[in-house]
């Protein structure tokens, strides 16, 4: 590197030094980290009051379950909440971002978020990026204009629906929610609906599993319910922990001390030449 | 499934012999069957479509055919494979009466014979572009298998090929139990066939049911499925958020 780069202060923005010497590397046989991504289940449905959100809470890199009770229903405002399928950092990224913008609007100018705001912010991002930032998401909320449910997918495309699914176990989920959604349920009715999508896409699809996640939103207050549902619990537990029978005997209990390779020099540093 | 080509002909110029004498890609496709276990024998549902890549073309197929007198076949896949698999089980069926010794082939050896018969297939590079559902009853014993375009076969209470899988079995490992009525039974499929029609792209609303029992088979004349698309939120769904759909 010439002297001259180096007195130069850096302007910002994305640095490409190390690119070269990952192609290098790549070349040369390293297998890069794939990505943790969040095979999902994730659903958000419109009741009488406001939005309901499910998701599963299984994190997969591959075929190994990484985050066995991962939360994927993400805080974007205290009235909008929204749940996240496809890359895990790309859906933590792109929430927190779009969360800190509201609360940043929120204080220009002094009123509640609404949830179009957030969607119209997600998806311009997500737009932009062309559909490399892999995210997923099921932004529900209620703002002074209602509730409101919407998908959101990576290339930036929206829907406004009365009930959705996303990720990989969306089949399984809308499966449930196409053949037992109607009109105007209650909040027991909607919640059971959304653990029911869940667990079908828990049990029927691989990449989504352990335990089941609900946020119920509605005009002025949310609850968020982590864990709702505990669907797979760990059956098999010995109490008595594990004792390996005493099979084996001591014969012989040896110490040999390894030979010292520090050789010590006699008078004066041995530093000194 | 591959989606046929839009220019079939084409590929007839760019293949050589050889490739042309076997399936590289089906053409004229039937989507998803569903079938279940209920008390008195097997029950088997299949819309009347057949597509031509993204074309709904016909619209009046049968997938659904009998077997000698204890088995039913539904055929998801390619047309005019499902026709030839036809003429094998035909040919099957014929020899098997021929022998006139009382004995007659069952649900379980058609299966088997047309597990064989894709496999092999498979094998040679030549596959037959289906996956089927075949159900029977004999002697009191229900069956009720799958076999696919590279072999793969199993039996269960309820099968479905295709799209079937993602949208129809969840809601049948939840809702299937031993010893449904006949009513009981073509509900459960028509709740399957109703959200296989919401969400794919390929079915058409007009199905056909398919039943055994001990006492024969009945392929029952089509009809189609009552949908309901009045949600309000599908009546002005943008209000809230313009730019969106």
């Amino acid at each position: 590197m010439s002297t001259a780069a180096e007195s130069v202060p850096p302007k910002g923005g994305f640095s490409f030094d190390l690119c070269r010497r990952n192609e290098m590397l790549v070349q040369k046989g390293l297998k890069q980290p794939s990505f943790l991504k969040t095979g999902t289940t994730i659903v958000g449905l419109i009741f009488q009051d406001g939005v309901i959100l499910g998701a599963d809470t299984r994190a997969t890199e591959g075929p190994i379950v990484a985050d066995k009770n991962c939360e994927k229903i993400h805080y974007m405002a205290p009235n909008i909440y929204c749940c996240g399928a496809g890359t895990a950092a790309d859906t933590e990224a792109v929430t927190d971002m779009v969360s800190s913008q509201l609360k940043l609007h929120r204080y220009h100018t002094g009123r509640e978020s609404r949830v179009v705001t957030a969607l119209t912010l997600l998806k311009s991002h997500l737009f932009s990026y062309q559909g490399y930032v892999s995210a997923a998401l099921v932004l529900g909320g209620v703002d002074v204009t209602g509730p409101h449910l919407h998908t959101i997918y990576p290339h930036g495309s929206t829907d406004t629906l009365p009930f959705a699914t996303m990720g990989s176990g969306s089949l399984a989920a809308m499966a449930v929610f196409e053949s037992k959604y109607r009109e105007g349920l209650t909040r027991d009715e909607g919640v059971k609906l959304v653990a029911e999508a869940i667990c079908s896409g828990i049990f029927n699809d691989l990449g989504s599993g352990s335990n089941v996640d609900i946020c119920v939103i509605t005009k002025g207050k949310k609850e968020y319910l982590r864990n709702y549902m505990l669907p797979n619990p760990r059956t098999y537990v010995s109490e008595k922990g594990y004792s390996f029978a005493k099979k084996t005997e001591v014969l012989l209990t040896k110490i040999t001390p390894l030979r010292e390779l520090v050789e010590v020099v006699e008078g004066g540093d041995a530093m000194e030449e | 499934m591959n989606v046929a080509d839009s220019a079939p002909a084409m590929n007839n110029l760019l293949a050589s012999n050889a490739d042309s004498q076997r399936t590289l890609y089906p053409y004229v496709t039937g989507t998803s069957v569903v079938g279940i276990k209920y008390k008195d024998g097997i029950l088997l549902a299949a819309d009347m479509g057949g597509s031509y890549g993204s074309t709904l073309r016909y619209k009046t197929v049968e997938r659904l055919k009998s077997v000698g007198k204890h088995s039913i076949i539904g055929a998801s896949g390619e047309i005019s494979d499902f026709q030839e698999i036809m003429r094998y089980l035909d040919e099957l069926i014929l020899y098997d009466n021929m022998w006139d010794d009382g004995n007659s082939l069952g649900p379980k050896e058609v299966h088997n014979y047309l597990t064989r018969v894709m496999y092999n297939r498979r094998n040679k590079f030549n596959p037959l572009w289906n996956s089927l559902v075949l159900g029977g009853v004999k002697n009191g014993q229900k069956h009720l298998g799958t076999v696919n375009m590279i072999g793969v076969h199993y039996e269960d209470n309820h099968v479905a090929t295709g799209f079937g899988n993602h949208l129809a079995r969840p809601i049948l490992r939840d809702e299937w139990h031993e010893n449904l009525t006949f009513e009981e039974g073509v509900k459960l499929l028509e709740k399957c066939m109703r959200v296989l029609l919401y969400r794919d792209r390929s079915a058409v609303n007009k199905l056909q049911i398919a039943r055994i029992t001990e006492d024969g088979v009945a392929v029952f004349p089509p009809y189609s499925l009552k949908t309901f698309w009045n949600f309000n939120a599908f009546q002005n769904p943008t209000v809230g958020a313009e730019g969106s759909w």
